[in-house]
């Protein structure tokens, strides 16, 4: 059974439609990835499982809850057992490494400080960084501050963990250590991932499963090397960054002759 | 015309949506207080920020509208052989209305405008997203405290620019003008009600910190996440906050001091 259960996904933004009746099934301990081009509502995806979108229409079920059908400490409790590794890594930027790492704890425990020292400093050291736990957020670099939130994404032992592309914009020494932190941390924890990039080869090298997402639904999943195999020219087009195919190089719009002819300036 | 009264009604519909969002806002922030109440030092800190920071700047404030205060009023009092009255016009002056009514522009430029702008850039950095993903809910954790800190600071910071205003008046009064010491301190003690002035003047101060705060952290959290939209927000709050305090100045002068 698998840990998280959508079906007929539905949402919309204003006029625009992010899913069209997406269904998607998640299974215990492997890593799952959520795949597609940048606008596909991969984010967005993110939030209506945690909770933090409402869908349109379809359901979303977390460990057998529905999740948009739990009250507001129903969410809160289901909450503690999801970690999320933002993008932007979200740490408080008025506290150092240590307190980002210990506040879930304080939050959510009455552990002494004895205890929270070391589970903070345990945690700490599985991301390489018990070394810098007294610097702020605004002293690390972009790789530093994303190991730290996925170290408080873990300060609960949470059961699932989902990455909001955590791959972008990182060099390759920085990608190359939360590949390995994902992949690792997975395997050690017995955690389920759920990982939304874009990143093609760094996504396919951990992931046991992959769903392809454009305009609103699945276009294809499976494991990496039938993805690989895949006969459909946008699958191909998408897993190996060709710039034209299914999904034009230029915006659709009028034609470039006609463009360059017509008389009226529009600016 | 048919797309002027369309823009009209979307903007109308818009600004009652936004002020149902407010309230909807304000609610929450309530229903956040009691449990305020097993960790003080969330409110502590937020005292320190909010109340303790801003103190120098409505001392210095209140001292100088004490003088002016001082300085104008002696020199039409003095045509009537009334100077000894003084103290009474300072003091009433700023008891009843500049006390509560400077302090709180003061507080929402200081005050107000900080809150905004550390909701708003949480917010646009993802941070209080980050917070409802830890199962921590940021109305509680963040917004609460400091709208309780902002609640029980506002009051203080008016009495104390008040009395450092009076302070001011009778340095002025006594020291540059002549005005008798003992005449100035026994008319505005014998002249100045406790319950009359001195109440209702902390009352007034008490509504405007709740406005104020509420408006400066509603729109922080509902704040564009960019930095545009945080920059637009902080203006927001410094204009409608001013507007707030005068038009509620206006409301609670005629029911507290009219016949």
């Amino acid at each position: 059974m698998p840990l998280i259960k959508i079906r007929d996904l539905h949402f919309n933004r204003g006029d625009k439609v992010i899913f069209a009746g997406v269904n998607i099934d998640i299974y215990r301990g492997k890593i799952t990835a959520i795949m597609g081009p940048s606008g596909t509502g991969k984010t967005t995806l993110l939030r209506l499982i945690g909770g933090q979108l409402r869908p349109d229409k379809g359901t979303i079920e977390v460990d057998g809850q529905n999740v948009h059908e739990l009250s507001h400490s129903e969410l809160y409790e289901l909450r503690k057992r999801i970690g999320m590794l933002f993008q932007s890594g979200a740490l408080l930027t008025d506290i150092n490494v240590f307190d980002n790492v210990a506040f879930p704890i304080r939050e959510h425990t009455k552990l002494p400080e004895r205890i929270i020292r070391d589970l903070v400093i345990m945690k700490l050291q599985a991301v390489g960084l018990r070394c810098a736990r007294e610097f702020m957020p605004n002293e690390l670099s972009g790789g530093m501050a994303r190991r730290v939130a996925l170290a408080r994404a873990v300060a609960l032992d949470p059961m699932m963990i989902m990455y909001d592309e955590p791959f972008t914009g990182q060099d390759p020494i920085s990608m190359g250590t939360l590949v390995n932190l994902i992949h690792r941390m997975n395997k050690a924890m017995g955690l389920t991932s759920i990982v939304v990039s874009h990143d093609v080869a760094e996504a396919a090298e951990i992931a046991d499963h992959i769903y392809l997402l454009s305009e609103g639904k699945v276009i294809e999943e499976g494991s990496p090397i039938q993805l690989k195999r895949s006969s459909s020219q946008w699958v191909q087009q998408f897993m190996q960054g060709l710039p034209d195919g299914p999904v034009p190089f230029h915006y659709p719009g009028v034609g470039f002759k006609e463009d360059l002819l017509a008389q009226e300036v529009s600016m | 015309m048919i797309e002027v009264i369309r823009k009209l009604g979307r903007w109308g519909l818009g600004a009652f949506e936004r002020l149902g969002r407010g309230h909807l806002f304000l609610l929450q922030i309530l229903q956040g207080v009691p449990g305020l109440f097993s960790r003080p030092s969330l409110v502590i800190q937020q005292l320190y920020s909010v109340g303790v920071l801003s103190a120098f700047l409505i001392m210095i404030a209140g001292l100088f509208v004490g003088m002016v205060l001082a300085l104008q009023g002696y020199y039409t009092l003095v045509d009537f052989g009334a100077e000894e009255s003084l103290g009474v016009l300072v003091s009433l002056s700023l008891v009843r209305e500049l006390g509560p009514v400077v302090s709180g522009l003061l507080f929402a430029g200081r005050a107000g405008s900080a809150l905004t702008a550390e909701i708003g850039l949480m917010k646009s950095t993802e941070q209080l997203s980050g917070m409802e993903m830890m199962a921590v809910d940021p109305i509680r954790r963040v917004i609460a405290p400091r709208f309780v800190a902002g609640v029980i600071s506002m009051p203080l910071l008016a009495a104390i620019f008040s009395a450092v205003g009076i302070m001011g008046g009778a340095l002025v009064g006594h020291e540059l003008l002549g005005v008798d010491d003992g005449a100035f301190w026994s008319q505005m003690q014998v002249k100045t009600d406790w319950y009359d002035d001195v109440v209702n003047g902390m009352i007034k101060s008490v509504v405007f910190g709740v406005v104020v705060t509420w408006i400066a952290l509603f729109e922080g959290y509902d704040a564009t996440p960019t930095s545009e939209g945080v920059g637009r927000a902080t203006t927001r709050t410094v204009v409608h906050s001013a507007f707030a305090i005068l038009g509620l100045d206006f409301v609670l002068t005629a029911l507290m001091f009219g016949e």
